[in-house]
C-alpha cells in the first residue's frame, strides 16, 4: 500500500519536462485573458513555430514545444511583436499527466544550485526604521504638547529614548497623563517603556519589545510585499520571496544570470513624489502634464517642484473619517513631515498630487548593420497620477487623504502608496548565482553518482548474500523509489547536497538487512530451524534498527534546524530516507522472504 | 563469517593510539586553525570556465591590475575552470560582477558558473550556529541513548561521538582542506551514522551482560564485537562503496563532503570498537547496572 503511494508518486519525476514560453501583461495588474492568448496563438501560427500547445494557466499564457530550438524560435518571434506590451519568458513546464495532477502528484522541484539562478538574502535594517520611528514619535508629542500648553523645557531623542523634560509638576503631571493614555494598546500590551522622574520633571520613553517586534514585522512584512511587485517586473518564473528569521528575506530567482539588473530591480527607491497641482496662472517651465494611472480620468498639471519622495513614507493605511467615508493615512518621517509642512503652508485649498513612478523598459524593434532584427532595449521613467487631493489644513509627518472613493479602492490606494518606499533599508547579506551550464553538469553527475552507488551496492548485496541478498537489492530499489515519492508528493527540492543525501541512505539502507541477515545466521548456527531462525531475526533485529535509526534522525534534525538552503535539503532527503529505508528494510523484505520461504519446508537455508 | 579476534586484549595499544590521534588533532586546530570556506569566513567566490587551459599568472595580474590584493586563483576540477576566492571584510556584494566583467572585457569567451557572496555576519553566524547544533546533537543524543540503555553507555557513545568528529576536524585542518557548509553536513552525518555503529555494539553488549553469567566483563564485550563484527564491516563496505561512488563521480562541488564523510566512516567503525567498550570498561561496567529494573510496586498487584 505505501509503496504503491510511493510509486504513483514519484511517477511525475519519469515525464520529462517541456520547453515551454509564459507570456503574462508587463502590467503586473492584469491577468492573461482570452485576447493574449488569441494573440499569441496567431504570432506562432504565423511565423510556422512547430507548437505543441497554447494554454492560460494561473493568469499566464503557456506554449510547449517539442525542442528547444523551437522554443527559443517561438520567443524571437513573440517578442519582436509583443514587444512591451507583454513579458516573455523561458520555462520548462512540466508533463505530468492530468490524473496525476488530480491526486497532487508533480516532479520534484530543483534547487537553484541544479537549475541555475540567482539567489539573494537582503538583511532589513529594522534600526533605521525605529529611528524613524522615533523620530516621527518625537515630533507628534512636541505638536500635542504645544496644543496641550504644556511647557516644554527640552525634548531630544537618545539613541533609542526619548527624553523630555517640563517646567513645572504640573506640566509633568499633565505630560504624563497624556504618555500612560496613549500607552493603552488595544490588545492591552504596553507600547512605551516609560521611566519618570518626579523630582527632575524628567519623563524618559522607549518603545516597548512588544512594539519593536511589531515595527519590525511591520518593516519586513512591507519590505517583503515590495520586493514581491519588484520581481514580478522581472517575469521570472516560479520566484522564491520569503521572510527567513526576524529580520532576513530570501530572493531566489531560477534561471536568471544577469544578476546586476537583478539587483537595481530589487534594490531601487523612492517611487512615490508628492507634488503640488500647478494654478493656472503657473507658467509653463514650472509645470508639468501627468496622465492618471486611471485612464478615464484624463490627465493633470503638476508643479515640478518635489516636495516629498516615497522613502519618506514610513506607513499608508486605509481606515474611515469620523462621518464613515474611507480615507487612507500616511505617515511621513520626521523630514518629509517639515518639508510638507513648509509647503502646504499658505497653500491650504490647493490640491496635493501623488504620483507613482515606475521604471519601466521600452523596447525598439530595429536592425543592425548585417540587416538581422534586433530587439533594442531602453529604459524609461514613467510617472503617473495616482491620487489628487484638495489640502484642508497644514500638513505635517501624519496626514490623511479623503474622498477616496470605497473602502476598496482607499486599501488599493494605501497599497499604492507603501508599494513604492520600503520600510526600512535593506542590503544584500548573501548572494549565489549558478550558471546554468553548472546547474546541468551537477544534475548529471548528481545521477551518475546515485546510479554507480546503487548497482554496486546492489552487486556486493547479491554476491554476499544471494537470494537474501536480491530481497534486500528489491528492498533498497523500492526505498529509493519511495525516497522521490515522498519528495516529491511533500513539494521538497532538490538540491546537490540533497542528492548526496539519497547516495548515503542507499549506503546505509542496507544495515537494517544487513543485522536482520546476520542475526538469522547465528540463530541458524544455534540449531534453530529455518523457519524459526527467519522469525526470530526479525524480530530481535527489530529493536537495534530502532535505536540506531532514532539517533541518526535526531543528528539530521538538528541539521535541519542549523542548516541553510541546499544544507537542509540534505538533512530532508536523509530524514526521509531513514524513514522509508526503516520501512522497506523491515516490512519489505519480510514480504519478499516470506514470499521465497513462507509455508516452505526448509532443509536448509543459506543467509 | 565468524570471528574471534581478541580485540580487548589490545585495547591498551588503541587507548594509546587514539588519544595520540587526539592529541595531534587538538594540536593543529589550535595551532594551525581551520581552513574555513567561504560558507563560514565570508567573502566573494567566483568560478568561470574558459575554452581552453586557463593562464593563472595572466588572471592574478588581471585582479592586481584592478587594484585587488587579498585574494586566491586557483584551478578548479579541470584546468580550464577557474576558481577565484576574495576576501572581503567590508561585506561589498558587489565584487564578484566586477571581476566577471573585466575577466569577460579579457576574454569573451569566459563563461560564468558561479558567484557566491556571503556578508561577514552571515558568516560568523553560521559559525556559530554550526558549532551549537553540534553541541545540540550531540546532547540529545547523550540523553537518548542514556534512557534507553545506561548512562555509562551514553558515555561511551557521545566520547565515541567527540573521538570521530575531533579527528576529522584536525585532519580537515592538518591538510589545509577548505571546510565549508557541506563539511559541516557530513560531519552531523558521520555523528549518525557512528552512532548507528555504537548502538549496534553498545545493544549486543547490553544483551550479552542480561542473558548470560559468570563471565567476566571484558569478555563479554569480546564476545558482542566479534558478534557484530561482521554486520560493522559489511554495513561500512557498502557506505564506503556509495561515498566513493560520490567522491569519484558526484563532482568538484561536494568533494569535501564525501572526503569528511569517508574518513568518518573509517573513524566511526574503529570507534564504535574501541571508543565505546574502553569507557564501558573504564567505567567499570557490571551486570547489576543493566539488570531489567523490576516494576516498582508490583507484589501490590494482588492488593483487593
Amino acid at each position: 500500500m505505501v509503496l504503491s503511494i510511493g510509486v504513483i508518486y514519484s511517477l511525475p519525476n519519469l515525464y520529462p519536462a517541456k520547453p515551454a514560453i509564459q507570456v503574462a501583461y508587463t502590467d503586473s495588474g492584469k491577468s492573461a485573458d482570452q485576447i493574449l492568448l488569441n494573440q499569441v496563438k496567431d504570432i506562432l501560427e504565423d511565423q510556422a513555430t512547430a507548437v505543441e500547445s497554447v494554454g492560460l494557466k494561473d493568469n499566464n499564457i503557456i506554449a510547449k514545444f517539442n525542442s528547444f530550438d523551437d522554443q527559443l524560435a517561438g520567443k524571437a518571434a513573440l517578442q519582436k511583436i509583443l514587444l512591451d506590451e507583454a513579458v516573455v519568458a523561458l520555462n520548462l513546464e512540466p508533463t505530468t499527466p492530468q490524473w496525476l495532477k488530480n491526486i497532487g502528484g508533480g516532479p520534484l522541484k530543483l534547487g537553484l544550485d541544479l537549475s541555475g539562478g540567482v539567489h539573494f538574502l537582503l538583511e532589513v535594517d529594522i534600526d533605521s526604521a525605529l529611528d524613524n520611528r522615533l523620530e516621527s514619535l518625537l515630533n507628534e508629542y512636541r505638536k500635542k504638547f504645544r496644543d496641550d500648553r504644556i511647557n516644554v523645557e527640552s525634548s531630544r531623542k537618545d539613541n533609542k529614548d526619548l527624553v523630555f523634560s517640563f517646567a513645572s509638576d504640573e506640566d509633568y503631571n499633565k505630560a504624563l497623563r497624556i504618555f500612560n493614555e496613549d500607552n493603552i494598546t488595544p490588545l492591552g500590551t504596553p507600547l512605551y517603556d516609560l521611566m519618570s522622574n518626579s523630582a527632575r520633571n524628567l519623563i524618559e520613553l522607549a518603545y516597548s519589545q512588544s512594539a519593536i517586534k511589531e515595527i519590525r514585522d511591520y518593516a519586513v512584512g512591507q519590505n517583503l510585499m515590495t520586493l514581491r511587485n519588484r520581481v514580478n517586473e522581472l517575469g521570472v518564473s516560479e520566484p522564491i520571496v520569503q521572510r527567513q528569521g526576524s529580520s532576513r528575506i530570501v530572493v531566489q530567482l531560477p534561471g536568471v544570470q544577469d544578476t546586476t539588473a537583478a539587483k537595481k530591480i530589487i534594490g531601487k527607491t523612492a517611487n512615490l513624489e508628492f507634488r503640488l497641482e500647478a494654478a493656472s496662472t503657473t507658467s509653463r517651465l514650472r509645470k508639468e502634464e501627468f496622465d492618471w494611472q486611471d485612464e478615464r480620468m484624463g490627465s493633470a498639471f503638476l508643479e515640478k517642484n518635489i516636495i516629498v519622495a516615497g522613502e519618506r513614507v514610513t506607513n499608508a493605511s486605509s481606515g474611515f473619517d469620523e462621518s464613515g467615508f474611507a480615507q487612507v493615512n500616511i505617515t511621513l518621517d520626521m523630514q518629509g513631515g517639515r518639508a510638507m509642512q513648509k509647503a502646504t503652508n499658505g497653500n491650504i485649498g490647493r490640491r496635493l498630487g501623488v504620483l507613482f513612478v515606475e521604471q519601466k523598459n521600452k523596447s525598439v524593434l530595429t536592425q543592425d548593420a548585417d540587416g538581422n532584427d534586433v530587439i533594442e532595449q531602453t529604459s524609461y521613467i514613467e510617472k503617473e497620477i495616482i491620487s489628487l487631493a484638495t489640502v484642508q489644513a497644514v500638513l505635517g509627518t501624519a496626514f490623511r487623504i479623503t474622498g477616496v472613493g470605497s473602502p476598496q479602492e482607499a486599501s488599493e490606494l494605501a497599497l499604492l502608496l507603501r508599494a513604492g518606499a520600503l520600510a526600512a533599508p535593506m542590503k544584500f547579506v548573501e548572494e549565489r548565482t549558478v550558471g546554468p551550464s553548472l546547474g546541468k553538469e551537477n544534475i548529471e553527475l548528481g545521477v551518475r553518482s546515485i546510479i554507480i552507488g546503487l548497482l554496486s551496492v546492489i552487486a556486493f548485496m547479491l554476491f554476499y548474500y544471494r537470494w537474501f541478498g536480491f530481497a534486500a537489492n528489491i528492498a533498497l530499489f523500492a526505498n529509493v523509489v519511495l525516497i522521490t515519492g515522498f519528495m516529491s508528493l511533500l513539494g521538497a527540492t532538490l538540491t546537490l547536497p540533497g542528492i548526496a543525501g539519497i547516495v548515503l541512505t542507499i549506503g546505509m539502507a542496507v544495515d537494517a538487512n544487513v543485522l536482520i541477515f546476520s542475526r538469522i545466521r547465528e540463530e541458524l548456527k544455534d540449531g534453530k530451524d529455518p523457519q524459526t531462525a527467519i522469525q526470530e531475526g526479525f524480530s530481535r533485529a527489530f529493536v537495534t534498527i530502532v535505536d540506531a535509526n532514532v539517533t541518526t534522525l535526531i543528528a539530521s534534525i538538528v541539521l535541519y534546524a542549523i542548516g541553510t538552503g541546499p544544507v537542509k535539503g540534505f538533512a530532508i532527503t536523509l530524514s526521509i530516507g531513514i524513514l522509508t529505508s526503516m520501512f522497506t528494510a523491515i516490512l519489505g523484505t519480510r514480504a519478499i522472504i516470506n514470499l521465497m520461504y513462507g509455508n516452505k519446508n526448509i532443509k536448509e537455508l543459506r543467509v | 563469517m565468524n570471528f574471534n579476534i581478541p580485540f580487548m586484549r589490545y585495547r591498551r595499544y588503541a587507548t594509546i593510539g587514539s588519544l595520540v590521534l587526539l592529541l595531534l588533532s587538538v594540536g593543529s586546530l589550535s595551532f594551525k586553525g581551520l581552513n574555513l570556506g567561504l560558507d563560514f569566513s565570508g567573502g566573494t567566490l567566483i568560478e568561470v570556465s574558459y575554452e581552453e587551459a586557463a593562464d593563472l599568472i595572466d588572471i592574478r595580474d588581471l585582479m592586481t591590475n584592478n587594484g585587488f590584493d587579498d585574494f586566491q586563483v586557483v584551478n578548479f576540477g579541470s584546468n580550464s575552470d577557474v576558481l577565484i576566492k576574495v576576501a572581503d571584510k567590508n561585506g561589498n556584494s558587489q565584487l564578484g560582477d566586477v571581476i566577471y566583467k573585466f575577466l569577460q572585457d579579457a576574454d569573451p569567451s569566459t563563461e560564468l558558473k558561479r558567484i557566491e557572496f556571503v556578508g561577514p555576519q552571515i558568516g560568523s553566524e553560521l559559525r556559530d550556529q554550526g558549532g551549537l547544533g553540534m553541541l545540540v546533537a550531540l546532547g540529545m543524543i547523550l540523553l537518548y541513548v542514556a534512557f534507553r540503555f545506561q548512562y555509562k553507555f551514553a558515555l561511551g557513545a557521545v566520547a565515541a561521538l567527540a573521538h570521530d568528529v575531533v579527528i576529522i576536524l584536525g585532519l580537515f585542518s592538518l591538510l589545509s582542506w577548505d571546510f565549508d557548509l557541506t563539511v559541516l553536513a557530513a560531519l552531523l552525518a558521520v555523528i549518525g551514522y557512528s552512532l548507528n555503529d555504537t548502538i549496534v555494539v553498545s545493544d549486543r553488549i547490553r544483551e550479552n551482560f542480561r542473558g548470560e553469567r559468570g563471565f567476566e566483563p571484558d569478555q563479554i564485550v569480546n564476545r558482542s564485537i566479534n558478534q557484530t563484527l561482521s554486520r560493522t564491516l559489511i554495513t561500512s563496505l557498502t557506505t564506503l562503496l556509495v561515498l566513493f561512488a560520490l567522491f569519484l563521480f558526484g563532482g568538484d562541488m561536494i568533494k569535501g563532503f564525501s572526503q569528511a564523510l569517508i574518513i568518518g566512516v573509517l573513524v566511526g567503525t574503529y570507534s564504535s570498537i574501541y571508543v565505546v567498550a574502553n569507557m564501558l570498561l573504564g567505567l567499570s561496567i557490571t551486570q547489576d547496572d543493566l539488570a531489567i529494573p523490576e516494576p516498582e510496586g508490583a507484589e501490590f498487584d494482588d492488593m483487593p
